[in-house]
Order: structure tokens, then sequence, then C-alpha cells
């Protein structure tokens, strides 16, 4: 079976820039959604292609360098960012049969190469040549750098659970222990979700690249199909990112309560979804304005249904059969992407919810708060683990009660950081 | 299967290249990052030997050189941006503040 | 056979990248050749099944440290540097020095590696999980080193805040 990472690779390259460009139209439509407007209806059946009219826009594009900029770095720059990003997405296991390589140091694989992202950002700031794109370079990479120790603590949590770096025994330790590690570990997730935030440049945490702020910041000088290579490279990190948290601490390709049979009526969710889906497409294809529109939407409905119908499939065929044994494939992968699409979702809500912070915030909440706060929450798992195995206190006492004074260390950061802002701003009133 | 002395050759070319990048080049950064080079080959050293006899004393020993490379450069920088601050100049011919 | 080509393949690309880091002009594109040299470093480390010392290498020394080198590097740079003279003035005894040296080493080695009692290394099947190893190691014999290395890496961190502030 040695085909089967080369498919996958082949599969991942293939698919992702349409993965991310669908993305980017969910990413309009919520956005419309809570602004209390409809988004993107045009191009397609609600606006189903307008990824596809992006990128032919983006390819016809003239391809503008500027004058000064260091040729050879300019090209290359988005290139690093799209690589690294890829290459990130080797270790990942989507399903239990799709994943391009089970290293047995997968998850700290993940992190550390799309942690070369970096040098994406930051070659392309500086080779544009423009003090806007330096400095939003400068930003996003500091940004970044703080908080994927942050992040890479939070990991750590979730691996000391684990017991293992590789992705595929992490969601097999899940399932031994019954729960997923969110329910184990809830700061620690709590802490990698406001860190990958920051990861991705996402806001609440996009100074570096918000419009009314710094232009573009290091992406100002690009155009047409490089910076189109720049977006793809930021989405995907998105879909890695949350990825990692999928697998770490939502129970990668479980099913909700996988452990228990009295609950396998869940098995039909997944095509009961599909087909709620589909049925929501055919009630809105008669409503179209456009004739075309009609057809496509009925047709977009007529896929999903035969999606569900495959997902359907390994259940209802007598077991032991081919048909039969595809379901955790299937299923796996089902589970995997909707929770990745969950998580994808959180950040778009918190998007347009909160306001931006400003970047001296920023770097404070992650040097001053998160980062000790991961410190404490590794050393209150630790105290867990050494409670459940060394003194054999049960889960269900040892874990909620670390938690409990995990907050409360917390709570007293969160103070003392406030007390220090008041005295500041004391000192600071003084002085002027 | 690759010889041990395969690895010793790759750590004696880049050591000799790290030396010749600090001994020859003026601009202090790239005198730095010479020596990280010089750092590299040698753990190239030790975990070749380390996979030979098969302990992981060697990999120990090896993290241990990159933590310190990590507080080396560290330090190295602030020592060049506060020079810098004063001088304006990055080559090492004109740092001579203690000459006679 | 994949064995063979792995390792030529990051050896030739570290010593290329290696003679190109000691050897340009921009100051920025030596940093780009030594982040190559470092990832292809990476690569022989897990050429040698050392992964855990592979993606170590990947985090902190080409996405820590390099990250710093290039920062500081666009944060004082010096367009007139490149109009500059770029060796020094004794560039010709470093030079022979240098390889002098590397070549007292490299007879060193050949002569002396049929002569060492040797053996085989372990087969790569035998091998545990680097991390498992290392983290053995790490924490039972070598425990001291370590927290002297934390120890060192805070002083190192105090060290570089303070040069890096304007008035002390």
């Amino acid at each position: 079976m040695y085909w089967v990472p080369l498919v996958c690779a082949l599969v991942i390259v293939a698919v992702l820039p349409l993965v991310a460009g669908y993305i980017v139209l969910m990413e309009r439509k919520v956005m419309a959604d809570m602004q209390a407007r409809l988004g993107p209806m045009r191009v397609g059946p609600h606006g189903l292609l307008q990824p596809i009219a992006d990128a032919v826009k983006l390819l016809l594009k003239e391809d503008i360098i500027p004058d000064e900029a260091d040729k050879a770095i300019f090209w290359i720059a988005p290139l690093v960012s799209v690589t690294a990003g890829m290459l990130a997405m080797s270790a990942l296991a989507i399903g239990p049969w799709f994943q391009i390589a089970d290293l047995n140091i997968g998850l700290l694989f993940i992190v550390g190469i799309s942690a070369l992202g970096i040098f994406g950002i930051v070659l392309g700031g500086w080779s544009s040549n423009s003090h806007y794109s330096l400095l939003g370079a400068l930003r996003s990479a500091a940004q970044l750098v703080s908080y994927e120790t942050a992040a890479g603590m939070a990991i750590v949590g979730g691996l000391l659970l684990a017991g293992t770096l590789s992705t595929r025994d992490i969601i097999a330790a899940q399932n031994d222990y019954g729960v997923w590690f969110v329910f184990a570990a809830p700061v620690g997730f709590f802490i990698y979700v406001v860190a990958s935030i920051a990861e991705t440049n996402r806001a609440p945490f996009d100074l570096p690249e918000a419009e009314s702020e710094l232009v573009a910041g290091y992406m100002t000088e690009y155009s047409g199909f490089r910076w189109a290579l720049y977006f793809l490279a930021e989405y995907t990190n998105m879909v890695v990112v949350a990825s990692i948290a999928t697998t770490l601490f939502l129970g990668g390709w479980l099913r909700p309560f996988a452990g228990t049979p009295a609950l396998n009526f869940l098995d039909f969710v997944p095509s009961a979804l599909m087909l709620g889906v589909a049925g929501y497409c055919f009630y809105r294809a008669p409503k179209q304005p456009v004739q075309v529109q009609k057809m496509v939407l009925g047709a977009v409905g007529g896929l999903i249904i035969l999606v569900a119908l495959i997902l359907l499939a390994p259940l209802v065929a007598p077991s032991g059969t081919f048909v039969a044994g595809m379901k955790a494939g299937l299923h796996g992968a089902f589970w995997f992407l909707l929770k990745v699409g969950l998580y994808i979702y959180l950040f778009m809500w918190l998007r347009f919810t909160f306001p931006r912070y400003r970047f001296d915030q920023l770097m404070r909440l992650g040097w001053q708060f998160l980062i000790p706060l991961s410190i404490v929450n590794v050393m209150g798992i630790g105290l867990a683990l050494v409670l459940h195995r060394e003194f054999g206190w049960s889960h269900w006492t040892a874990f909620p009660l670390t938690t409990i004074l995990t907050l409360g260390v917390a709570g007293l950061l969160g103070a003392a950081g406030e007390k220090q802002e008041k005295a500041h701003a004391i000192v600071g009133e003084e002085e002027a | 299967m690759i010889p041990t002395s395969h690895y010793l050759f790759l750590s004696l070319g880049l050591f000799t290249v790290g030396v010749i990048g600090v001994v020859t080049r003026r601009n202090v950064i790239i005198i730095l990052m010479s020596i990280e080079l010089m750092l590299n080959a040698v753990n190239i050293n030790l975990v070749a030997f380390s996979r030979l006899v098969g302990s992981a004393e060697g990999h120990a020993f090896a993290i241990f050189i990159i933590t310190d490379a990590a507080a080396e450069a560290a330090v190295g920088l602030g020592i060049i941006i506060a020079f810098f601050r004063n001088r304006e100049t990055l080559l090492g011919d004109e740092m001579d503040l203690l000459k006679w | 056979m994949l064995d063979q080509i792995v390792f030529y393949f990051f050896a030739t690309l570290a010593m290329i990248s290696a003679v190109l880091v000691v050897t340009r002009r921009n100051v920025v594109q030596s940093a780009i050749f030594l982040i190559t040299a470092l990832l292809a470093t990476a690569g022989i480390f897990l050429q040698l099944h050392a992964e855990f010392l592979f993606i170590v290498q990947v985090i902190l020394y080409a996405g820590g440290i390099m990250v710093l080198f290039v920062f500081v590097i666009m944060l004082i740079n010096l367009d007139v540097s490149l109009h500059q003279v770029q060796f020094n003035r004794q560039w010709w005894l470093g030079l022979v020095l240098a390889l002098v040296l590397g070549a007292q080493l490299t007879v060193a080695v050949a002569i002396g590696r049929s002569g060492l009692p040797l053996g085989e290394p372990v087969p790569a099947a035998m091998l545990e999980p680097s991390t498992e190893l290392v983290g053995k190691v790490l924490f039972s014999e070598y425990m001291l080193p370590f927290e002297i290395a934390s120890i060192l890496l805070l002083v190192a961190m105090i060290g570089a805040v303070v040069m890096a502030k304007k008035k002390v």
C-alpha cells in the first residue's frame, strides 16, 4: 500500500486551494449573517461560485513588483509561507485511513513546520522595500513568536494526558480515556484557542494586517497571484491549527461518545445532517431568480444526497463486507472535518464580535497572561496525573480539582495585571 | 548504511567553512552566523557518534548545545544593537575602542 | 539506497549553503542561506534517526534563532554596507590557517577511521522512539545540566533585555 500516502498528498495539494477558497466564501457569508445582510449572492446560487470567480480574477491581474525590491526574495516569500503550511498538513490524520506520514513526533512536527511560515512573512515584508510592509511584517512576526510559546505549552498540557506525540496514538488515547481531552484540560484548550487566533493573525489579533492600520501589513505590495498565495497560506494555517486542536483536544475522528454502544444511533447523524443540507438546497432551488442558478442548486443538492448515501452505506450493509469495513474511514473523516469546520466557524464568530487589540495590549496579553497561565496549566495537569496514578484518586475528582486551581491562579494573574496597569497609569499621570 | 566517517567529514567541512567565516569577514553579524555554523557542525558529529553507540547521550548534549547557541545569539545580537546605537557601524575592524 | 541519496542530498545542500553564507555581500542573503544550511543539518539528523533532534533543530534553530537574526538584520540594516569592503585585511592568512586546520582534521579522521574499534551501528529497527530516549536520559542522568541550562537561558534573557534598553 505504498501509494496511499502519495494519493493522500495529491488530494491535499489539489483540494486545499479549493477548500481555502470556499472557507473565504464561508467567512463572507458568516460575516454577512452576523451583520444582518446576505453576502455574495450573485455569482452562483447563493454565491457558491464566488471563489472561482475570485481565483480567475486574481490570476488575470497585472503582476506588479516594486522598483527597488529584492526580486529573488520578493518572488520566494509567498512560496515559503505556502510550503510551510502545506508541509505541516502531512502529519495530520484526517480519518483513520487518510494520513501521509505517521511520524512518531507528529504533533511537534506540525507545530514546528508551521512555525517556519514566519520567514515567509518577514522576508515578504522586507523585500517590498516599503516602511509599512516592514513594520507590519516585524509586528506580525513578533506576535507569532510570542503566541507560539503559549500555544506550545498548551499543547504540552494535552500531550501529558496522551503520553505520545504521534497523531494516531493521541486519538487512540482519547478513545481509551473515554472522554475527549477538552473535558480533562479545558484551560489548556482555552489557551490554545486564544493562542491559535493570534498565530494565524486573525481578529481580534489582526493589527498587523488590518486595513485601517497598516494598509495591509506585509501583503501591501503584493498583488494578483502572489497575494492569493499569501491568502492561501493564511487559510491553510487556519486549517492546520484547527486540525491540531481537533486532534489533541476534540477527539479527532471519534464520534461523540465513541465508547458507549448504547448511543450507536449517533452513527446516523452524518447522513442525517447531509440530508438536511440537501433538503435545504432543494427547498431554495425554486426560489432562485435565474434558471441556471436553479439547476446548479439542484445539482448541488443531488451531490449532497450522494454524499449522504455514501455515508449511510457502511451502516446498512451486512457486516464483514468491504462496504461495512469502510465505516471507520468515511465516518471518521466526516467527524474530523465537521469538528475542523466548527473550530473555523468559532474563529469567524470571534472575528466579527470583538474589537481589535492594540499591539502593546496584544503583547502584554501574550507574555504576561497566557504564558504564565499555560505553565500553571502544565503543572496542574501534572498534579492531576500524579494524584490519579500515585494516590489513586479517580479521574472525576482529580481533573476538576486541578482545573479549579488553575482557574484560581488565572484569576490571581489577571488581578495582578490590572493592579500593575493601574500603577503604571498612576506613574504616567504623575510624570505628565 | 552510511559509515560514520562520512558524517565526520561533513562535520569537518562545515566547521572549516565556519572558521573561515569568523577569521575572514568584517561584518560582525556574519561572524556570529559563522559561529552558529560551527556549533551545527559539532552537533552533527555528536549525533553521528550517538547513533553509532546507540545511546541518547549525544542527543542530550546536542540539545544543550542548541540551547547554548540560542542564549549566545540573543546576547550577542543585543551587544551588536547596543554598539550600533552608539557607533553606527557593523564592521569588526571599526569596533576598536579598547585599542591603545 | 534511499539512505545514501538522502544523505548526499542534505550533505551537499549543507556544504553549498555554508559556503554561500560566508561569501555573500548582502547580509540578508547570508541569513537565508544559513537557514537552508540549518534545515539541511536537520535533514541529516532525520537521516540519523534522531527525530526529536530534527524537530528541535527546526523549531529552535531555524524557527527561533534565525528569526532573531533576521529581525536584527532588518532593524539595523545599513545600505552603505553593500559597498564596503567585504573581507578584512588579513583574509589570506585566516584562509590559509583555516585550511591547514581543516586539512589536519581531515587527515586525522582519514587515518583513524579504520583504526578505531568502532562496531556496527545499532540497526534502526531496534531503536526506541527518539523522544522517549532523549527524555529518559535528559531527566535522569543529565538533570543537573538541564537545570543549569534553564538558568543560563534566564540569565541570557535578562542580559539581552538590559543590553537593548535605551536608558539603563
